[in-house]
């Protein structure tokens, strides 16, 4: 019991980086499922596209000697502004390339598309990365700065990158949801969501608000992957796929379409998962371990599905129509 | 006289390529044309009696000739066929139902592991009485019941999440599949059932009943040049049953009220179909299959782990039922002939050719990039590797400019 509380702040710490991560990534299922009621199978390729685009500026930087004379702020900030341009215009690619072509055709056609564009580009990215590097996985540079850790309280001792984490993702959630509520194209968003045809009638151009939702969902997603880089350091192009499964499972857990459920559904299941991981083996004695957090999320997934399919804070898609 | 042009043409092709694939037991491309001998068989204008028989030629007499001179022709036949037969399971549950499974693997694992865990002694960990491996007497049994096992699975499975909305049957099915391999994976304690990472070996194999007979008519051979041939058998016929039950259930009434459902949801309960029922029976119809399957991989395997039954399985037999079409049983025998020969024939043969010219360190001259040396090239870059990159192109391309498929069923084909 002793150890149980001891380890809590860190659990705590460990849970809400994770949230906000599933959170970010949750937004860009989540908002193209509420326009276009699909799943966008490769949203976690984009995301790890993220990880990697900063991976790659910094290691360039390091190999050119230039890495230590920028500014932290001003370098995070340059690959955090990177990742999401990155990650934002591939995914418009993605939209333009593999979904709008079936649309229109029956949903199963469209989500084998998108399956397809997420191999596609798993093997693409390794593809690219092994004539480039010789190796698919890639190590962060390590940044002092990063690695130091900040004594909130007595007993709460917290890594910077994770505060890095935590800060930006409130950051950004706050501005999306002050751009979907509190703009015109944010309204646009929402009055596509709520039933493309009449939103096109009143003169939204609807194939352009459905590039724009992919843009900002994508950017979300390469800001996640940004992230994830600088706080675990090591990726490779298969690594976005679990952290993607869950994060949809947490746009599913908060409600579909709903994008404030997006963000609670991904904290509730990043500390479900931290939890998890930290005090299974402590509650069954050993005999399960941190080896079945992954399963753990999954079991969530199946059990929201069966006894509350439309989520937390209920789902916004448009009624079916015959 | 065309039937009997393209009669004559087609026995002309199965015994000119079976002959050069005999002659040249090493030459990719000779076993290529005689493997594509099936597909002219299909499609020439011929009486049926004629490609009956010509196709029981050649796959009774002629594949295990060829399996004499090169036992990897009779392995890539075995592997051809286990996948046709996980391709005709999933053809029932996305072709003809329309429901999307992503997790269609975890039936054919939960098979595998079936017969693995008895049919060896990994059962003692945990059944006292140091009674396993079971005897080989036992496969035809076990093969039985894990038919039965796999289709208890997929109803179990389907019950709760077959009223969901399509797409969100494919994420459970996915999370599914998932949490079976992270199972299988670790279960090596608290009691060990299934030995964890490490896998489970040596598996029992099938039982030669049939040697009193070999030796009765004097023919000697030993175990090992044997198993391939009778595992080749063995497979071919569950693969011959599978095809004929899914022809029967996809004529009968049961058929027709899978692709009702497919068609559209509404108007078949309308109509008095009973939905979920009708859904249930043929997530578990197909999971049947796979797990039957399953089974006879063990067997042939030897030895099993979990790394055979991950996602990406389930992704390669999902892009052989679109490659061939959906909801056509032709289409899929195709698809998973084509997309297994891809893996191991195409894919390996180009990386094999490319390290020896990556060995032989030529030069290659191209425009705007200059010269560079072969010997340079990455030695991550082997295209055995980038199997994802084909299924994930197969599957984009099929579904932009052909979502029928290479071969769709007769009904979409008139239309």
């Amino acid at each position: 019991m002793e150890i149980a509380l001891e380890i809590l702040p860190q659990v705590l710490v460990e849970g809400i980086v994770l949230g906000f991560m599933y959170a970010l990534i949750a937004l860009g299922y989540t908002m193209v499922y509420g326009v276009l009621e699909f799943i966008n199978f490769a949203h976690s390729e984009i995301f790890i596209l993220g990880a990697f685009i900063g991976v790659e500026i910094m290691l360039l930087l390091q190999d050119a000697g230039l890495l230590a004379s920028f500014h932290p702020a001003l370098l995070l900030f340059f690959v955090i502004a990177a990742g999401m341009a990155v990650g934002g215009l591939a995914a418009m690619a993605l939209e333009r390339v593999a979904y709008r072509p079936v649309y229109g055709a029956p949903r199963l056609v469209a989500l084998i598309s998108a399956i397809g564009a997420s191999f596609f580009l798993q093997d693409g990215l390794r593809l690219l990365e092994s004539l480039w590097r010789n190796t698919f996985y890639l190590n962060y540079p390590s940044l002092g700065y990063l690695d130091r850790t900040v004594a909130l309280t007595g007993n709460l001792v917290v890594p910077v990158k994770s505060l890095l984490v935590i800060v930006t993702a409130l950051l950004m959630l706050m501005g999306l949801n002050l751009f979907v509520n509190r703009t015109r194209v944010g309204s646009a968003i929402r009055a596509v969501a709520q039933d493309p045809e009449t939103a096109s009638l009143m003169g939204i151009a609807v194939k352009r608000v459905i590039a724009l939702t992919f843009f900002v969902g994508g950017a979300m997603g390469g800001l996640a992957g940004v992230l994830f880089g600088l706080h675990y350091s090591l990726v490779n192009p298969y690594s976005g796929f679990v952290p993607g499964m869950k994060a949809f499972t947490a746009a599913v857990l908060g409600g579909i379409g709903n994008i404030p459920g997006a963000m609670l559904g991904g904290m509730v299941l990043g500390l479900l998962e931290a939890f998890a991981a930290s005090y299974l083996s402590l509650l069954t004695d050993g005999a399960f371990g941190a080896e079945y957090k992954d399963v753990f999320a999954f079991l969530v997934l199946i059990l929201i599905l069966i006894f509350r399919p439309k989520g937390l804070l209920g789902e916004k898609v448009r009624e079916a129509r015959a | 006289m065309s039937r009997a042009v393209g009669a004559l043409g087609a026995f002309a092709y199965v015994a000119g390529s079976c002959l050069w694939a005999y002659l040249r037991p090493q030459s990719v491309i000779a076993f290529l044309c005689f493997e594509t001998s099936l597909l002219v068989l299909y499609l020439v204008p011929a009486p049926p009696w004629v490609k009956k028989v010509l196709g029981a030629g050649t796959l009774l007499l002629l594949m295990p000739l060829l399996g004499s001179v090169n036992a990897y022709y009779l392995e890539i036949a075995i592997q051809i066929g286990i996948f046709v037969a996980l391709a005709l399971g999933l053809n029932i549950v996305v072709g003809f139902c329309g429901l999307l499974n992503l997790g269609f693997v975890a039936f054919y694992a939960i098979g595998a592991y079936f017969w693995a865990v008895f049919g060896s002694p990994q059962a003692n960990q945990f059944i006292a009485g140091n009674i396993f491996p079971l005897s080989p007497n036992w496969f035809f049994l076990f093969l039985l019941l894990s038919i039965a096992l796999g289709a208890l699975t997929g109803l179990l499975l389907g019950l709760p999440v077959l009223r969901l909305r399509g797409d969100y049957l494919a994420i459970v099915t996915l999370g599914f599949a998932e949490v079976v391999r992270a199972l299988v994976n670790n279960l090596d304690k608290p009691i060990n059932l299934t030995n964890g990472p490490r896998g489970i070996a040596p598996i029992v194999k099938p039982p030669l009943f049939f040697q009193p007979w070999l030796e009765f008519f004097g023919i000697e051979v030993a175990e090992a040049r044997l198993y391939p041939f009778y595992f080749y058998f063995l497979v071919l016929l569950f693969v011959l049953v599978v095809i004929v039950v899914t022809r029967r259930l996809e004529d009968s009434r049961i058929g027709r009220a899978w692709k009702a459902i497919r068609e559209d949801e509404l108007a078949a309960a309308a109509m008095g179909i009973p939905v979920v029922r009708m859904k249930l029976f043929g997530f578990a119809a197909g999971a049947s299959f796979a797990s039957g399957m399953g089974v006879l991989f063990a067997a042939k395997q030897v030895f099993i782990n979990p790394e055979s039954f991950t996602f990406m399985e389930s992704i390669g037999v999902l892009a052989m039922v679109i490659l061939g079409g959906m909801g056509s049983v032709p289409g899929a025998v195709l698809g998973a002939a084509g997309v297994t020969i891809l893996n191991l024939q195409l894919l390996k043969g180009f990386s094999l050719w490319l390290n020896a010219l990556r060995q032989s360190g030529a030069a290659l001259t191209l425009p705007l990039i200059g010269t560079f040396s072969l010997s340079e090239l990455p030695v991550q870059f082997e295209p055995a590797k980038y199997e994802r990159m084909v299924f994930g192109l197969i599957l984009i391309l099929m579904m932009i400019f052909r979502p029928q498929g290479i071969l769709p069923p007769s009904r979409e084909r008139n239309r």
